[in-house]
């Protein structure tokens, strides 16, 4: 027998999150979207509890408007690792007239979510919910707590936000409030991949690279989708892709790649000169997207 | 995979953003977006150069103060390590946000800005970081461009440090004097030809050199349960693993350990990483335990080795770091929260107030204020088991939280 000294630093605060989520909340749910991050949260969580299983739910906020593998993924996921999913969709907020669908050139159903998910932590009574934001994204981000305190409105109040000391985690909170957990706060893009690599992880096609129909404005690659408007002008054309983050198909671009396999991806994010997010629609709306986003109650 | 936590301390103006920006950029960090973005800012607000703080100020209210007001983590990584650094403001109101970072950081760097010298902010920058015995420190003396990159300047305030160094109670703390420009980029990633009296290295390569193991503080081993595993599956009907992070030092299988607070003996059977068993879990590591008897151990609970306990004990008195607006007095209570144990504590004395500028006590004051730094006597309603900071930076710190807002109200380092 070995000892554990080569196991990955980062991996072992992870683990230590998700177990003082389970000790410290009575109703936690883990964010689950179908991408990359939350994949490797129910790997981590899978880790922090062997043999018992992951004493949570899963949780998506479907927008309606994924990408088709990355569904098919998830309800196979669930299925291998016998665990519970539960599915609330932003057509419904949008049919009880809660929400407004967009409309336009860069209309999403991307921040529609914000609605659909505070709704579902009023119906199920959740007090912490796991995400897998990294501080690494965005600047705003950068400024996340590993435990952050939202308040009845789900909101976020950046200015007053606990100490986080040594390793100590207050998930202390009222009634009405919940706490959003952050277990992979401290890894980068390229931890992730790497992490997947070395786990050999099985994440959605569409990391990889594939041909798809696309077309190119404000130099993004768009995907050629129902779900994406698209002007007449705008030429569709067919390239070899990959993406390298999954939100909805309307706030999701491309990347030029023939990366086909993880390490090949691996190398091509380590030679990137791109960030991550720079492929994210939604936050180039203004320098300060995401931050408004989040004091709304976004993930 | 080998991570190096830094915290960063200056003041306003002293070019910390910059330095962190420079960092960056020299390590080809940044990618081609956000330097992208940062050169549009730049241009917008009519510089001459690359405002390289704009890559770290990340709030609205940041950005419209040109001030950094919250803790934010910048991530980067070389050949070698990868690196974490917590960005902690320097203005006198956020001693919290320093003594946050500074608790989860194994090295430090103190900006200095050469034109003004040791500042009585420095004082408390240097305090902070031996109070939380960070071990390694770095005195980036800054703008050294702006004052002809004189060796006499940079000498003369490497001595008024030293003054400040003399009187520290960490003596083993490693400091390590470097000139820069941040804004230039001399000694940060690149070694410059501008200061040929300066043998030393550049920051980044003095923080490649370090040592890991050697700036993580080693203590003897503690295991705070954080949970209790039990599947109940026919599989493992009879499985009880304990789970938690190791600290200080290694516990084998066959270790003959006591349960506390319940000072019951059994033995460790087996260690788990996942699926995986081990013969030795090492210091941060995540893993579960399973022990040889059938003993009650729950949440709070520890794991020590036999021979080997730390203190046991309803009251304790500390160095508190007081971070709230609402003041700290004798016969207020709070929950305590050290490591995963919680317990509810009546503050007992207040005996002095500490000048976080070394120069002295106040033992006039009854009450705490916000970013007040005192030696404080709590009681407890029940024991809890600790070591002293000075010999355990885990076991020997905890946070108080006021139950009434829930919010964590202080930090604490027993003696």
């Amino acid at each position: 027998m070995k000892d554990t000294s080569h196991v990955n630093a980062l991996e072992n605060e992870a683990i230590y999150i998700f177990r003082e989520v389970a000790a410290q909340f009575e109703k936690p749910v883990l964010l689950f979207s179908g991408g990359k991050d939350s994949i490797t949260l129910v790997r981590l969580a899978q880790k922090a509890f062997w043999p018992a299983k992951i004493p949570f739910p899963l949780m998506h906020i479907d927008t309606g408007h994924n990408f088709p593998e990355t569904i098919e993924f998830r309800d196979r996921l669930v299925k291998e690792l016998g665990l519970e999913l539960i599915v609330r969709n932003v057509q419904d907020s949008i049919d009880q007239g809660k929400v407004k669908e967009e409309s336009g050139r860069y209309s999403s159903r991307n921040s529609l979510q914000t609605t659909t998910l505070l709704d579902a932590i009023e119906e199920f009574k959740f007090d912490a919910c796991i995400g897998g934001a990294r501080r690494d994204e965005e600047k705003a981000r950068a400024k996340e707590r590993i435990f952050s305190v939202r308040d009845d409105f789900g909101q976020w109040d950046e200015k007053n936000q606990r100490p986080e000391l040594f390793d100590m985690l207050n998930g202390q909170i009222e009634l009405g409030q919940n706490v959003r957990v952050f277990p992979i706060s401290n890894w980068t893009e390229l931890d992730v991949w790497s992490y997947i690599e070395k786990e050999e992880i099985e994440i959605p096609s569409i990391y990889f690279a594939h041909k798809r129909k696309i077309f190119l404005r404000d130099g993004l690659i768009w995907s050629h989708s129902e779900f994406v408007y698209q002007e007449d002008d705008e030429e569709v054309i067919e390239r070899m892709v990959r993406f390298r983050t999954v939100g909805d198909m309307s706030c999701t671009a491309a990347v030029f790649s023939d990366a086909a396999d993880i390490s090949s991806v691996v190398q091509e994010i380590r030679d990137s000169t791109i960030s991550e997010r720079g492929a994210r629609i939604d936050d180039k709306r203004s320098e300060a997207a995401m931050e408004k986003r989040k004091q709304q109650g976004y993930f | 995979m080998d991570v190096l936590k830094i915290a960063t301390a200056g003041s306003v103006d002293d070019g910390k953003s910059t330095l962190i920006g420079r960092i960056l950029y020299d390590t080809k960090s940044l990618t081609t977006d956000k330097l992208e973005a940062i050169e549009k800012t730049s241009k917008q607000k009519g510089y001459d150069y690359l405002d390289f703080s704009l890559a770290t100020d990340g709030l609205v209210a940041e950005r419209e103060q040109g001030i950094t007001i919250d803790v934010a983590h910048i991530y980067f990584s070389t050949a070698k390590r990868s690196y974490i650094i917590a960005d902690t403001p320097g203005h006198v109101e956020y001693t919290r946000n320093m003594v946050t970072g500074a608790s989860t950081s194994q090295a430090a760097i103190i900006l200095i800005d050469a034109r003004k010298g040791v500042i009585e902010q420095t004082n408390r920058h240097f305090f902070i970081n031996n109070l939380l015995r960070v071990k390694e420190v770095v005195v980036a003396i800054n703008k050294m461009d702006l004052v002809d990159y004189s060796e006499e300047t940079y000498n003369a305030i490497k001595a008024d440090f030293e003054q400040l160094m003399s009187k520290r109670d960490y003596e083993n703390q490693n400091i390590t004097f470097i000139p820069v420009s941040a804004l230039k980029g001399d000694n940060v990633v690149n070694k410059t030809d501008a200061m040929p009296w300066y043998n030393g290295g550049t920051i980044l390569e003095h923080l490649e050199g370090l040592d890991l193991a050697a700036v993580s503080n080693a203590g003897t081993p503690r295991f705070p349960v954080q949970y209790v595993i039990r599947p109940k599956t026919d599989e493992f009907h009879d499985f009880r693993g304990f789970a938690g992070k190791v600290y200080g030092g290694e516990l084998s299988v066959g270790d003959n350990v006591v349960a506390l607070p319940s000072q019951t003996k059994s033995k460790i059977k087996e260690i788990y990483f996942n699926d995986e068993k081990f013969q030795t879990a090492s210091r941060r590591s995540s893993v579960t335990i399973t022990l040889e008897d059938e003993i009650n151990v729950s949440r709070g609970d520890m794991l020590v080795k036999e021979g080997d306990l730390p203190t046991i004990d309803k009251q304790f008195t500390a160095t508190i770091s007081w971070m709230d607006s609402q003041k700290l007095a004798a016969g207020n209570k709070y929950v305590i929260q050290h490591g995963v144990n919680k317990v509810l504590a009546k503050v007992d004395r207040v005996h002095h107030r500490i000048n976080p500028d070394y120069s002295g006590i106040d033992e006039s004051i009854d009450a705490l204020g916000m970013n007040d730094i005192a030696k404080v006597t709590f009681k407890l309603n029940k024991p809890i088991f600790f070591d002293a900071f000075k010999n355990h930076r885990t076991n020997g710190s905890f946070i108080l939280i006021d139950s009434q807002s829930n919010n964590t109200v202080g930090a604490g380092f027993i003696q």
